[in-house]
């Protein structure tokens, strides 16, 4: 899923995101630098975004990496996906320390969808570019009550009695657009993208 | 609650937009609820791919080496150090441990598949073991890699294979100037490390099939990887 890290051990250029967190559950310090090189960027960004804060952002993501270095042996591949695993721990303290400081904004998140910037000059990693790209284009498709919801919630910190309040709609009207949103989402992300789709064997003809 | 007023949370929880007391009440749910434990898994793989619509700055340099410091004075083996967290951190160490029982609930509800879980580690493990020698070699091909040690330890890494068939195991062989041998059974996975029970010599062709269930003596189908350690 990565970059190309700075350091990686030759010993983890092949290993999946999966792997890395099973060398990780056995306090492998190497595993937590890999791990950060893959996805510290990411988690970075996510932080950031939504605690608009620089230096409460470093705190969200480092302890997001400490608590997947803690909870490391209690991941299980079969449920979902390392970088799943991992973002959520970075998203859950962005989001308390949001609550907490109250730094959430009062005004919709406007910037919610942005159109794909050209390559900054911090932006030098073609993959995340991509990434962004399609998540962005997804979310695009979204209806805009159902993407408002998302947006608020992920990005915002806002609860769904919170959003409630705010739009003045029912809690089952949010609870509602977020489920459809998410399940949405996932439909227009799992369109799979060239060389990525699960493959079944066909055996040579030679 | 009613079962589903609870079903209905999972999209909230999955976007960590759940006041803490519905929080708590889902998470007790989850722990027996099979159904939300699926529906949770997708929902959040949807709401991480959020993260990524998210400008990507870098991150200062220094964090890294604070976050590998913290962790190594942290070390399961050793007493933990009251850490040295700013403040407003200290107060969310009981979010984290919420979190890590949500988290955990995975897997205390999902006993039977730790099992192949440690064993698919072990495998992973016995793979990083022969990278780690001097002299390893990778040998890469369209699905995988073919990674082979010094003393001709040998392991496939297979990425996104999808499931044999129903009552169907693939099998691995390793050819050196002969008939294949069988070198192991295994099933698909998103990353799939399979150490292979026989020697793989330089020249040698590892080759993998489907086969019955229990494996087959000799290749009944032809192979869908070939590589050879050349």
């Amino acid at each position: 899923m990565g970059k190309t890290p700075r350091l990686m051990p030759r010993s983890f250029a092949h290993l999946s995101d999966e792997a890395v967190v099973a060398m990780l559950a056995r306090s492998d310090e190497s595993a937590l630098a890999e791990l950060y090189d893959r996805f510290g960027r990411v988690a970075y960004g996510l932080a950031l975004r939504i605690l608009r804060d620089e230096k409460l952002a470093e705190d969200a993501v480092q302890e997001g990496f400490l608590a997947a270095w803690r909870n490391a042996d209690r991941f299980i591949p079969e449920r979902g996906r390392a970088g799943t695993w991992l973002l959520t721990f970075v998203h859950r303290r962005a989001v308390d320390l949001v609550r907490r400081e109250d730094r959430r904004r009062a005004e919709p998140l406007r910037d919610g969808v942005e159109p794909a910037a050209p390559a900054e000059s911090a932006e030098d990693d073609a993959w995340l570019r991509m990434e962004r790209e399609r998540v962005q284009s997804a979310l695009r498709k979204l209806p805009d009550q159902q993407r408002e919801a998302l947006e608020l919630a992920y990005y915002g910190g806002f609860t769904q009695s919170e959003l409630a309040e705010r739009l003045g709609e029912p809690v089952g009207t949010i609870k509602s657009r977020m489920f459809t949103g998410l399940a949405r989402l996932r439909e227009l992300l799992g369109e799979p993208r060239p060389g990525e789709a699960a493959w079944k064997p066909t055996p040579y003809t030679t | 609650m009613e079962a589903d007023a609870l079903h209905d949370l999972t999209a909230a929880y999955a976007l960590d937009a759940l006041d803490p007391e519905d929080a708590r009440r889902y998470e007790a749910h989850l722990a027996r609820c099979e159904r939300c434990q699926e529906e949770l898994a997708a929902l959040s793989e949807s709401a991480s791919a959020l993260a990524y619509a998210t400008d990507a700055p870098a991150p200062p340099a220094d964090l890294r080496s604070r976050i590998l410091e913290q962790a190594k004075s942290e070390r399961p083996n050793v007493v933990p150090l009251r850490p040295r967290w700013v403040k407003p951190l200290v107060a969310i160490a009981a979010v984290a441990a919420c979190l890590a029982v949500g988290l955990g609930l995975w897997a205390n509800s999902l006993s039977n598949k730790l099992d192949r879980r440690e064993a698919e580690l072990k495998r992973q493990q016995q793979v990083a073991q022969i990278l780690a020698q001097p002299g390893s070699r990778k040998i890469s091909f369209a699905r995988g890699t073919l990674v082979v040690g010094p003393n001709g330890a040998g392991a496939l890494v297979l990425n996104k294979l999808a499931p044999a068939g129903a009552g169907r195991t693939y099998e691995a062989w390793v050819a050196d100037h002969g008939a294949p041998q069988p070198a192991g059974l295994f099933d698909g996975g998103t990353a799939v490390s399979v150490p292979l029970e026989r020697p793989v010599a330089l020249g040698a062709t590892v080759m993998v099939t489907e086969e019955r269930h229990g494996g087959s003596a000799t290749p009944t189908q032809s192979p869908f990887v070939i590589v050879r350690n050349a």
